[in-house]
């Protein structure tokens, strides 16, 4: 089986690795990467737990070949703080209590970002619609969806 | 299994067309991927064509319709807005794929191809009398979209095919579209019955002409044309609505199985059918 | 300082606040560790071969193929485990099956090899000859005398002669004379109901990494509810000593009770065992869905008499419960909770446990339950339309309060069932007005709570910070909690106190994060742990001073002189304390271990309103609150958590989550996209009371709080649609085409 051979960028950092042709992104960041932070919980597209931005755009890692990244800006949980800063949304994630078990809780953060870097006025309709893709099966997404209500009114100043 | 990333459609369709083994393009692949996992289908050969140039655009045609690059993604249609403004039944279907990750990556013309009864652009399409534009080993040709299936997982396209874009006709005045699927969640789920309407009106509120698509009522998605003829030169008044919700019933032949039964889906088929008439007529007054 | 187990009331210093949690950083930055997320140097990958049949004999394995290609390092049947293990270990059989695949996924075989893809190339090489037999999936045609038989001897003296073998146990509980009470009754209702089996669905699949060292000892990394019981079951079923196996659990992303047993464990240490390296094995979410733990599916017959003015006069029911291939559904706890939360004259309870052709069940949120309280709440909830009463009046009026005799035969303590009715009472959702094809549906629900095995043990570091060391794998912020009672205690600041999960070699035998039991019982022992070492400081201070070590108390975080004798001498706080222990005698440690005692039962009632398309038997879920009795909040953040997640578990399981079978005994939506968890956008927010009645079984009064949500919802959702509708509906889940089926039929 041959390799292929992939540069991209992730979280900013120039990262060449060398990939099975079947080998997800998932497969990439987790097992050659030691990227561990992205999470799988189905493998299908189903649950979110492996949500990255590609470009900027949320999809999940799952559902991406390793092969496809070529030329690509990838995000990842690793990228969403900023060296010890945490993103406001990470910090609204513990203020409010969001997350009990944890392991949806990466592909929650990644998705959030990707909502709040679109529109710091969402709605709570627009939140829970845009967070759909993404499971969790521990807090019935009271309290996540309002960190992310909280974390769009405190970076829009309200 | 070997992968390739072509650039162009030619080239796309030559390397099909030149391996014997089992192939499968690759679009936003969020059925392929899936198919990988599950061990379903191993193939030989995967053809990425998202590097190909111009199959990210959406155009306007000179005749005054819409081209859609094979790769554009669901939410790419989605933050169009003046492809929404003329195809808002089409965009809407197209948005309700998946999530938004999945959104991120899904295309129309996978979804087609990907021939599942169930796919909701494809009744948009169908009612939208869209067509695809299929690149060949002996060149490119027109093929309707509702051409196009042949049954689950199945298409009528052959070996070295690939659709390059999907083309969307003009819209006259007053033309609306629609399209409705239930499902018993919010989101997350493949449709368990729905139907797409594209129509257009006369001056005085009466349908001049109307399509109507079907999906997860038999083994194709199904262009319901009896359905359509029921509104055909109606207001969509009551008596209309109801000859239509009986020729929605006969057009339909599904199944019992995990997502619902052949009396659900029969009977709610007619329930989605009335309601996106209805929407699509509001658009098309607006 | 004599504090006893028993609750006395104080003020809290630092239980009660919402404080962060101590993994949080980790959590929110991608560093946690979780099961699949450790690696080995020399590492290979694992995967489980399954039977595509839900019953057959299997004739012969084939393993030689397999172990011939290259890159295949190990492969193991039920052979592999042989020799070392009892024979009729129903969870090793589980495992790895024996002589017949007893349900769709049942595993059959496993390879270790040096990446996936060869173990899944490895896995088709596998020849096995089944002869596939008659299965059953369905509780009620198990029980048939014509039922293809899953084990000719399961069957227990509990059960009737000539009773069909698919129908291994029978529980009955109860008191007073049911027919009597029936004839005082001016109304008296039967209804049968069906739940159709749900899973945890916790996001994490089951992954471990197993390392067999060729000395006989191992280690084993595991997202598990119980490092301990992991490591019992693992080294009975290898042959192992406790000693020379290691668990260690990972931070675990779910379980819900679906991960309080093994599935993939004992493998993967038989494949690490055989081919001498690191073995890394994660089942992918089809094979959770087939192979791990769901729980029952239900058929139950129930009767309730009520007079005119609402008091309930007798009950009872009959529960059939299948849960899997072997004995152990749940049914004993359902038909002992279901009339729990009543105060009955006259009650009957008989359960049937019954084997099928489905995964072995594990643990699901206070097992058994929701499935009883459903039948029974929704009895009396017709009970009160019949008879035009108000349904929260009657539950308060039939209510069980303090002294209550239980249908289980405990005599109640102190509880505060009648405490949430009341919130909910008072609570504006209860008048809320409701529109057109909307109904409102409220229910009750109790859980046991259990104590159990604990083991608990701190250090107090030299910089007079704290280690607190515990044995349960922390679930939903159970370290904070811990962390708060530790620092309540010993009356120093929360972040102090840092608290870590012990493997196995580090701390006895703890039971597993279970049966709600961690924030009462590692609770109560980590209060006591703190206990035995502030009378370790009060010692040291005393010596320093040269005064009795009864003459020194502890008090706000320090040692004082106390008393008469006890002279004047300036508080040591615990840091300086700290700083001179090696001078003093020493290092410091605190530590308890008991077998505890005393969990408070707990009761909750659920209020939803919902919303129902006619046209589609769409349900949407307009409001809903969960009021419940959580003894002492510790962590309310966390309670208000529990609380949420477990009411929306059953949301999930009310209207749309179901194993689904087919005519060939498979199953059908092993994947999220068909088995239909709740989403975001499916819910509204979810309104929460803590009640607080103090546990009198806890110095600060908790109770567990983590299954009793789950319990009423089914009834709850149900009672709601069925006012919608005006329909009884006695099916869960209540898909859209059985709502349309009711509304038509
Ligand atoms: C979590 C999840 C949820 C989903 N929800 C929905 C849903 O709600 N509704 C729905 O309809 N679908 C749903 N799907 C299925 C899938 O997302 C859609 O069918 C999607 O539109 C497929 O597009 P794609 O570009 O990703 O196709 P790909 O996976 O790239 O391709 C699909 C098939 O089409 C063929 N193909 C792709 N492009 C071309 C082309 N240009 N010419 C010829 N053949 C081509 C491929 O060979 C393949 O057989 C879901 C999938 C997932 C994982
Ligand atoms: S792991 Fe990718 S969506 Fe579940
Ligand atoms: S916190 Fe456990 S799945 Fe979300």
């Amino acid at each position: 089986m041959s390799q292929i051979h992939v540069t991209t960028k992730i979280n900013g950092d120039e990262t060449e690795f060398l990939c099975g042709p079947e080998e997800t992104l998932l497969d990439v960041l987790r097992d050659h990467l030691g990227m561990t932070g992205t999470k799988e919980g189905c493998g299908t597209g189903d649950c979110g737990a492996c949500s990255v931005t590609v470009d900027g755009r949320l999809v999940c890692s799952c559902l991406m070949l390793g092969a496809e990244a070529e030329g690509h800006e990838i995000g990842t949980i690793e990228g969403v703080a900023k060296g010890d800063e945490l993103h406001p949304v990470q910090k609204k994630f513990l203020d409010h209590a969001a997350l009990q078990c944890g392991i949806c809780t990466p592909g929650f953060l990644v998705a959030a970002k990707a909502l709040l870097d679109r529109t710091l006025e969402p709605t709570e309709e627009e939140v829970r619609y845009w967070l759909a893709g993404n499971l969790c099966r521990c807090t019935g997404y009271d309290k996540i969806v309002r960190a992310v209500m909280d974390t769009a009114a405190e970076l829009r100043g309200a | 299994m070997r992968y390739e990333a072509p650039s162009s459609f030619e080239e796309a369709s030559g390397l099909l067309a030149g391996e014997t083994g089992v192939t499968r393009i690759l679009a936003g692949g969020t059925d392929v991927l899936v198919q990988l996992r599950s061990g379903l289908v191993e193939p030989d050969l995967i053809v990425d064509i998202k590097r190909i140039p111009g199959a990210k655009d959406i155009t306007r045609t000179d005749d005054g319709g819409w081209r859609i690059g094979a790769a554009v993604s669901g939410a790419e249609m989605g933050e169009h807005a003046e492809l929404k403004a003329a195809w808002p039944g089409i965009v809407e279907a197209v948005e309700l794929i998946g999530s938004t990750q999945v959104q991120g990556r899904c295309t129309m013309a996978g979804n087609l191809c990907n021939g599942s009864p169930a796919a909701d652009s494809v009744p948009a399409m169908i009612a939208a009398d869209a067509i695809a534009e299929v690149v060949g080993p002996s060149g490119t040709r027109d093929v309707y979209v509702e051409e196009i299936p042949l049954g689950p997982g199945r298409t009528r396209l052959e070996k070295g095919d690939v659709i390059a874009a999907i083309r969307l006709p003009a819209r006259p005045e007053r033309a609306g579209d629609a399209y409705l699927r239930f499902i018993p969640r919010t989101e997350m789920d493949i449709a368990v019955v729905s139907a797409g309407v594209s129509l257009c009106l006369d001056a005085s509120g009466k349908v001049l002409d109307a399509r109507i698509g079907l999906g997860a009522v038999g083994p194709t998605v199904v262009n319901a044309a009896a359905a359509a003829d029921a509104i055909i030169g109606t207001t969509l008044d009551d008596a209309a609505i109801a000859a239509m919700i009986e020729a929605v019933a006969t057009a339909c032949s599904p199944i019992d199985d995990k997502r619902g039964t052949v009396k659900f889906r029969t009977k709610v088929a007619g329930v989605l059918a009335k309601r996106a008439a209805l929407k699509a007529a509001e658009r098309a007054k607006a | 300082m004599a504090l006893d187990d028993r609750f006395h009331n104080r003020d809290f210093k630092v239980v009660g606040n919402r404080v962060t949690r101590p993994d949080g950083i980790d959590k929110v930055t991608g560093r946690a560790r979780f099961g699949a997320d450790m690696t080995a140097p020399g590492m290979l990958i694992a995967k489980v071969l399954r039977s595509p049949h839900a019953h057959a004999r299997i004739n012969g394995i084939d393993t030689s193929k397999a172990e011939a290609l290259p890159g295949v390092k190990a492969v193991v049947t039920y052979a592999d485990f042989a020799s070392a293990h009892a024979p009729d270990d129903d969870n090793l059989v589980n495992c790895m099956a024996k002589d017949k695949a007893l349900y769709d996924g049942h595993a059959v075989a496993a390879v270790a090899a040096i990446s996936t893809a060869v173990a899944r190339k490895a896995l088709k090489l596998i020849e096995v000859d089944y002869e596939v037999l008659p299965h059953v999936t369905d509780v009620d045609e198990a029980m048939k005398p014509d039922a293809p038989v899953l084990h000719e001897d399961a069957q227990d003296e509990s059960v009737p002669a000539g009773t069909p073998k698919n129908v291994v146990r029978r529980y009955e509980f109860g008191h007073g004379d049911v027919d009597a009470g029936f004839a005082q009754a001016d109304k008296v209702i039967e209804r049968s109901f069906r739940t159709e089996a749900a899973h945890q669905g916790y996001i994490e699949p089951h992954a471990c990494l197993a390392s067999y060292g060729s000395d006989g000892r191992a280690d084993l990394w595991c997202c598990t509810q119980g490092q301990y019981a992991v490591r019992a079951m693992c080294a009975g079923m290898l042959g192992m000593q406790a000693s020379d196996l290691r668990v260690t659990a990972s931070e675990i992303g779910g379980g819900f009770g679906g991960k309080t047993t093994v599935f993939i464990e004992p493998v993967a240490l038989a494949l690490s065992r055989k081919a001498g390296k690191p073995v890394k094995l994660v089942m992918e979410r089809s094979e959770v869905f087939r192979a791990s733990g769901p729980t029952a599916s239900t058929s139950i017959d129930c009767k309730i008499g009520m007079t005119k003015d609402g008091r309930i006069t007798a009950g009872r029911a009959e529960l059939r419960y299948q849960g899997g291939a072997f004995p152990g559904s749940p049914v004993e706890f359902g038909a002992m909770s279901g009339f729990a939360p009543y105060d009955l004259e006259n009650v009957q309870a008989i359960g049937w446990d019954v084997v099928t052709n489905r995964p072995k069940q594990a643990a699901y949120r206070a097992p058994g339950a929701p499935m009883a309280a459903y039948a029974v709440e929704s009895v009396i909830d017709e009970l009160c339309q019949e008879l035009g009463l108000d349904p929260l009046e009657v539950r308060i009026r039939n209510c069980a309060h303090e002294g209550t005799l239980s249908p289980y035969g405990v005599t109640y303590p102190k509880i505060g069932l009648e405490e949430t009715l009341k919130a909910v009472q008072s609570h504006p959702n209860w008048t809320a007005p409701l529109g057109p094809n909307q109904g409102r549906g409220v229910a009750c629900g109790f859980w046991f709570n259990f104590g159990g095995n604990t083991c608990v043990s701190l250090n107090i570091d030299e910089d007079g910070t704290v280690s607190l060391s515990t044995g349960n794998p922390d679930i939903g912020g159970s370290r904070a909690s811990m962390s708060q009672m530790c620092a309540e205690e010993l009356g120093i600041p929360y972040d102090r106190v840092r608290c870590s999960i012990a493997d196995t070699s580090l701390l006895g035998y703890n039971d597993v994060t279970d049966g709600s039991r961690v924030t009462f019982a590692v609770g109560l022992a980590t209060i006591k742990a703190a206990q035995d070492a502030i009378k370790k400081m009060c010692g040291r201070a005393a010596a320093i001073w040269g005064i009795p070590e009864d003459a020194v108390e502890w008090e706000d975080g320090c040692a004082k002189p106390a008393g008469p004798n006890a002279g004047e001498h300036p508080p040591m706080s615990l840091a300086e304390i700290a700083a001179v222990s090696s001078q003093t005698g020493g290092p410091i440690a605190g530590h308890y271990e008991c077998n505890a005692d005393g969990a408070g039962v707990s009761f909750a009632t659920h209020l939803v309103d919902v919303e129902i398309d006619p046209e589609t038997g769409f349900t949407k879920v307009l409001r809903y609150l969960v009021a419940q009795d959580a003894g002492k909040a510790v962590n309310p953040d966390y309670v208000e958590g529990q609380f949420q997640g477990g009411a929306v578990q059953g949301i999930g399981w009310s209207l749309n989550e179901e194993y689904i079978y087919g005519e060939d005994g498979r199953l059908q939506n092993a994947g999220f996209l068909d088995y239909r968890i709740p989403v975001a956008s499916d819910l509204p927010m979810i309104d929460t009371v803590i009640v607080e009645v103090p546990n009198p079984g806890h110095p600060y009064g908790v109770r567990g709080v983590g299954e009793t949500s789950i319990v009423p919802p089914l009834a709850a959702i149900s009672n709601a649609v069925s006012h919608a509708i005006g329909k009884r509906m006695t099916q869960i889940p209540m898909s859209p085409p059985r709502i349309v089926e009711a509304l038509e039929g």
